[in-house]
C-alpha cells in the first residue's frame, strides 16, 4: 500500500466513524427516554412555554426530520440554539474551544515528558528500589481521581503557599475581548522585539530537525537549507508583522490560546502570566496521564537497552545520557506517538474534570455549566465537538505515524 | 490451551490458593495486596453502622469545619458532620455503582464479543465499527451525556458507566476468540461435528475466561473513578447518603477556608479502593498472560 492510498483509506474510514458518533449523540439526547424540553423545564407546568421552545428549536418535527436538520446543520457549522437564550451554540463553543485545546496540548507535553523521563530511569534501574518507586507512582496515577489531585495541588500551591493562582485563565484585566487583542507597545524597542521574534522560528526549525532525525536519520544539505529558510521566513514575518500590529494597537488574528497569543505578540509579561495560570491545571492532567507513558517507555526501553546497538554505542564511549535518550529512546518514539493518539480521548475526559476544578473556561466547563442549566441543545453541541475533536486528532496521529514509519506503507 | 477445560478447572485457573500466590513472585503479592485493600474497604463499608463513632448524617450546627481532634479524629465538614463516620460509611454508593456497571458490561460485552467474532463477516465488521466509535469517544464525556439524560441515581450512573466500557470487554474478547478459533482443537471439534454453541461454550469460553476476569478487575477501578467524576460534575446520587464523591465535591467549595481534611480523606479512600482493583488487575494479567512475563 502506498502512502497515498493509506491516507485516502484512513480518511474514508473516519467518515463512518464520525457518522456513528453523531448518530449516537443524537440518540442519547433525543431518543433515550427523557424529553430534553420537558427535562429543561423540570417542574414548571406551562404548556405554552414548552410548545414555544419546541417550535423555536425545531423539536416539534418528527424525529427523522430532526435528525436531518441536525446532520445538515453540522455540515454548515450550526450546532443548534441554546435552550437558555436561543443564542447559537456554535459561537459559544468556538470561543471556549481554544482554552481546552491549549490545556490539552500542555497536559500532553507534561504527561509525555514525565512519562518518558521516569520510564527511562525505571528501565535503567530495573528491579532496583528506584524502579519500584517509579512503578508505584505509575500505578497510583491509574487510581487517583484527576480532580482530587487537582484540588490537592490547588490546596498546596495556591491556598497555602500562594505561589500560583487558584484558578481561571488570566487576570480579569488581561482578558482579551473576543478575538481582538489590544496590543500595548512593549517596554522594549524594536531590536529586542526582533530578537524575541526568533523564538517561533527556532521552534519550527527544531520540529523540522526532529522529524528529519526520526525519519531519515541523517541530514542532507537540502534539508538543512530548507529548515534554515523556514526559520528565516518565520522570523522576518514575525518580527515585522508583529511590530506592525503593535504600532496599530490591536491584533485581529488571535488563536484564543493565551500562551500562543502572547508569543504571537512577543509579550513576555503576558506569556509568564498565562503560563502561571496554565501550570497547575496542565500539571494535574499531565501527572494523571503520565503513568501510561511511563509504563510504555519502561517496557520498551527495558528490551532496547539490552540490544546490541546500545552495547555498541556504549563501547564507543558515548555518554550514558546520549546512549539512552539519543539512541535507545528513538525506538520507543513510534509506540509513544500511537499512545498519544489513543490517550487523547482520556485526556479530554480528564479535561472536563480539571476545568471544573480550576474554573478553566474551556469546553469541559462549558459542558458542566450547561448541565447545571439543563440546556440540552448546548450539551449535545459540546459533546459532538468533543467527539469530532478526538476523531480528527486520532486521524492526524495515524497519518503522522504512517509518514514516520515506512513499514505501514509496505 | 491443550484440551477443553471443565468449568471447575476454569475457576481454578483464576482463583489460585493464597499459598500458591505467594510463590508466584511479585504478581502474586500484587494480587494479595489488592485483595486486602478491596476486602478492607468492602468490610468497612458493610460494618459501618456498627463501627462508626457518630451518625454520619447528624448535623452539628455548632461544630462546622472542626480540624481533626480527639472527638472528631478526621474533623467535621461544613455542616458539622463527623468526617470519620462519613469516610467509614461513604463507600456504599461507589461500590454499588461499580459492581452494577461491571455486571451490566459483562452481560452485554461478553456475549456480543463472542457472537461477533464467531459470526465474522459483515456482522463482525459492523459491530467492530460501532464499538470502535464508542471506544474512541472520551469515556467520561459519553458517560456525562447519558447520565445527564437518564438523571441521577445508582442504577442510572451504573448504566451510563457501563455503556462506556462495553467496548473494552468486546475488544478483548473478540481478539481472544479470533486467536483461539484458529487452534487445532477447535478445528478438530468443528470437524467432529460439534455445534456452534457447544464450541463457544465448551471450547472457547473457558479459554477466554481469564481475560474476562482481568478486564473486569481493571474495569472496576475505571468504573469507580468515572463514578467519582460523575458525582463531581453533579450527576451523582443526590439523596442524603454519605458518599466519598459527594464529600470531595463539597470540599471543593471549602478549599479556600483551608479545611484540607474535608477533601483529603475521602480522596484517599477512593484511591485505596481503585488502587486495590488496579493492583489485582496488574497481578492477574501478569499471572494469566504468560506472554508478558519476562
Amino acid at each position: 500500500m502506498t502512502l497515498r492510498s493509506y491516507v485516502i483509506s484512513r480518511i474514508l474510514l473516519t467518515i463512518p466513524m464520525v457518522f456513528i458518533l453523531l448518530t449516537m449523540v443524537f440518540a442519547i439526547i433525543r431518543v433515550l427516554p427523557g424529553d430534553p424540553v420537558l427535562l429543561h423545564f423540570e417542574k414548571v407546568e406551562n404548556p405554552q412555554a414548552i410548545e414555544e421552545m419546541r417550535r423555536r428549536l425545531g423539536l416539534d418535527k418528527p424525529i427523522w426530520a430532526q435528525y436531518f436538520d441536525y446532520v445538515v446543520g453540522l455540515f454548515r457549522g450550526d450546532l443548534g440554539k441554546s435552550m437558555q437564550d436561543y443564542s447559537p451554540v456554535a459561537e459559544q463553543i468556538f470561543s471556549a474551544f481554544p482554552a481546552t485545546f491549549e490545556l490539552a496540548i500542555f497536559a500532553m507535553i507534561i504527561a509525555v515528558l514525565i512519562g518518558i523521563i521516569s520510564g527511562v530511569e525505571a528501565s535503567k534501574a530495573y528491579n532496583k528500589p528506584q524502579d519500584h518507586v517509579i512503578r508505584v507512582f505509575g500505578i497510583v496515577t491509574y487510581a487517583i481521581p484527576v480532580f482530587f489531585l487537582g484540588m490537592i495541588l490547588q490546596m498546596i500551591f495556591a491556598v497555602q503557599l500562594h505561589w500560583l493562582p487558584v484558578g481561571g485563565r488570566t487576570y480579569p484585566t488581561m482578558e482579551p475581548a473576543g478575538l481582538v487583542i489590544p496590543l500595548s507597545p512593549p517596554p522594549w524597542g524594536f531590536a529586542t522585539h526582533f530578537l524575541l521574534s526568533s523564538i517561533p522560528g527556532l521552534v519550527i526549525f527544531a520540529i523540522c530537525f526532529g522529524v528529519t532525525r526520526v525519519r531519515h536519520r541523517r541530514f542532507t544539505r537540502k534539508i538543512v537549507l530548507v529548515s534554515l529558510a523556514a526559520l528565516l521566513f518565520v522570523w522576518i514575518l514575525w518580527a515585522f508583522a508583529g511590530w506592525h500590529y503593535i504600532s496599530i494597537g490591536e491584533l485581529r488574528i488571535a488563536t484564543g490560546m493565551y500562551t500562543a497569543d502572547s508569543i504571537l505578540e512577543a509579550n513576555l509579561v503576558k506569556f509568564v502570566q498565562a503560563s502561571r495560570y496554565m501550570l497547575l491545571p496542565s500539571l494535574t492532567l499531565g501527572l494523571v496521564l503520565s503513568g501510561v507513558f511511563l509504563r510504555l517507555t519502561r517496557s520498551n526501553m527495558f528490551e532496547t537497552l539490552r540490544l546490541d546497538f546500545v552495547t555498541a554505542a556504549r563501547a564507543r564511549g558515548l555518554r550514558e545520557s546520549t546512549v539512552t535518550y539519543g539512541y535507545a529512546l528513538r525506538n520507543a518514539f513510534l509506540p509513544i506517538l500511537t499512545m498519544m493518539g489513543l490517550q487523547f480521548a482520556t485526556l479530554l475526559g480528564g479535561a472536563v474534570l480539571t476545568e471544573t476544578t480550576f474554573s478553566w473556561p474551556g469546553l469541559g466547563r462549558y459542558l458542566v455549566d450547561r448541565i447545571n442549566f439543563r440546556d440540552y441543545t448546548a450539551i449535545q453541541g459540546a459533546i459532538v465537538v468533543f467527539g469530532i475533536f478526538v476523531a480528527i486528532v486520532s486521524l492526524v496521529v495515524d497519518l503522522l505515524y504512517a509518514y514516520l514509519d515506512p513499514r505501514i506503507r509496505l | 490451551m491443550q484440551k477443553p477445560e471443565t468449568k471447575r478447572s476454569m475457576l481454578s485457573t483464576v482463583v489460585p490458593s493464597i499459598r500458591s500466590l505467594t510463590k508466584r513472585g511479585l504478581a502474586g503479592w500484587l494480587i494479595i495486596l489488592g485483595a486486602i485493600l478491596v476486602t478492607g474497604v468492602v468490610l468497612m463499608t458493610a460494618l459501618s453502622p456498627w463501627i462508626s463513632p457518630h451518625n454520619p448524617s447528624t448535623i452539628n450546627i455548632g461544630l462546622p469545619l472542626q480540624s481533626p481532634s480527639d472527638s472528631f479524629p478526621l474533623g467535621t465538614d461544613d455542616l458539622g458532620r463527623d468526617m470519620l463516620s462519613r469516610i467509614i460509611s461513604g463507600g456504599s454508593i461507589m461500590l454499588q455503582v461499580s459492581i452494577l456497571s461491571v455486571i451490566v458490561c459483562l452481560i452485554i460485552g461478553v456475549p456480543l464479543g463472542l457472537f461477533s467474532s464467531y459470526a465474522g463477516g459483515v456482522i463482525d465488521k459492523t459491530f467492530c465499527l460501532i464499538m470502535d466509535s464508542v471506544y474512541a469517544f472520551p469515556g467520561l464525556v459519553l458517560a456525562i451525556a447519558i447520565a445527564a439524560m437518564l438523571g441521577t441515581g445508582v442504577v442510572n450512573m451504573a448504566l451510563s458507566i457501563a455503556v462506556v466500557y462495553v467496548p473494552s470487554y468486546f475488544r478483548v474478547i473478540r481478539s481472544q476468540v479470533l486467536s483461539i478459533k484458529e487452534m487445532s482443537y477447535v478445528e478438530a471439534a468443528n470437524a467432529a461435528g460439534a455445534r456452534n454453541h457447544t464450541i463457544l461454550s465448551q471450547y472457547i469460553l473457558p479459554n477466554v475466561f481469564p481475560s474476562i476476569v482481568v478486564v473486569a478487575t481493571v474495569n472496576f477501578a475505571d468504573a469507580i473513578l468515572t463514578a467519582a467524576g460523575l458525582t463531581f460534575i453533579g450527576l451523582g446520587v443526590t439523596i442524603d447518603i454519605p458518599d466519598w464523591g459527594y464529600d470531595l465535591t463539597n470540599g471543593r467549595r471549602l478549599l479556600a477556608s483551608g479545611s484540607w481534611w474535608v477533601i483529603t480523606f475521602p480522596g484517599i479512600m477512593i484511591i485505596l479502593l481503585a488502587l486495590g482493583f488496579t493492583l489485582m488487575g496488574e497481578g492477574l494479567s501478569e499471572l494469566l498472560n504468560p506472554r508478558l512475563e519476562q
